[in-house]
């Protein structure tokens, strides 16, 4: 399903890296986080699998708008963190 | 002995003779991708900069494709990632990171400096933004809202900074001869001189 431009989405919170060897493009500061899907960017080759030389079915990659301040529970009201996203790291948020 | 004590430069010819005899890259292929990424400079995307400051049709462009539009100045794209372009307004300041890596805009701006890969630089860009500005003597105004793009899967990115005042009028070249590195990855503004 393609997300569409202003879709509030959640990063998921989870963490493949306790459960052994990968490569993940989702940052740690993002994972359980909520932002805002400002468009698709296109669909990529998953690197998570790439890295690993296995088949890589292509992902739709999102450009994702966070609350910088929110993250950090700091910094100046309105900044932003914009982040590329593949789809398969998010889920809608309620 | 292991791969890491070996002498570099038997490696990479043993390396590339293992290219060319498997058939996955020719001696000529190998040169003309070394031509094009030591093609790479700040002053190729300093180049864009400037045209999108004189030409609409031409900024129109790079913020829709920058890939087609650094192409369009001769700069080959050929084998690169997409290529976004982050514009800068009155309102709106644009910084660059990739808190994962080192993922830059090769193509159009050489190699990155050193800075844009230290642990430094890549947490405080998303943690304190501001604060690093200002170190590079980098103060936005406060009205103007502060975006960071962490790069950090297929697309690169580069800023398009504001023409700065007293510019008006100059010819391309001169325009491209203001535009830094650090213009374009959004850590300092362009100056008139």
């Amino acid at each position: 399903m393609m997300l569409r431009p202003g879709t509030r989405v959640h990063v998921k919170n989870d963490w493949p890296e306790t459960r052994g060897p990968c490569h993940i493009r989702t940052p740690h500061y993002l994972r359980g986080e909520t932002g805002t899907v400002l468009r698709h960017l296109g669909d990529f080759p998953n690197p998570e699998d790439l890295a690993f030389a296995r088949p890589a079915p292509k992902l739709p990659l999102y450009h994702v708008r966070f609350d910088q301040p929110a993250l950090w529970h700091e910094g100046r009201a309105g900044d932003e963190v914009v982040v590329e996203i593949y789809g398969s790291w998010l889920e809608a948020a309620l | 002995m292991s791969i890491l004590e070996t002498d570099g430069d038997r490696l990479l010819t043993a390396l590339r003779g293992l290219l060319a005899a498997k058939g996955i890259a020719t001696p000529q292929e190998i040169a003309e991708r070394i031509r094009i990424t030591e093609g790479g400079s700040p002053a190729q995307g300093a180049r864009m900069v400037a045209k999108a400051w004189v030409d609409p049709a031409y900024r129109a462009l790079m913020l829709s494709d920058g890939a087609r539009a650094a192409e369009q100045l001769g700069i080959p794209m050929r084998g690169a990632p997409p290529l976004g372009v982050l514009e800068d307004t009155p309102e709106l300041h644009n910084l660059v990171v990739c808190t994962l890596c080192s993922c830059y805009p090769r193509a159009v701006l050489g190699y990155p400096p050193f800075w844009f890969k230290s642990a430094a630089y890549r947490a405080r860009a998303v943690r304190d933004p501001r604060g690093l500005l200002t170190e590079w003597g980098t103060v936005l105004p406060d009205h103007v809202k502060l975006r960071v793009v962490d790069s950090t899967a297929d697309y690169r990115w580069m800023v398009l900074p504001l023409q700065p005042a007293g510019t008006e009028g100059w010819p391309e070249e001169k325009l491209a001869g203001i535009v830094r590195e650090g213009d374009m990855i959004g850590v300092t503004f362009p100056a008139a001189g």
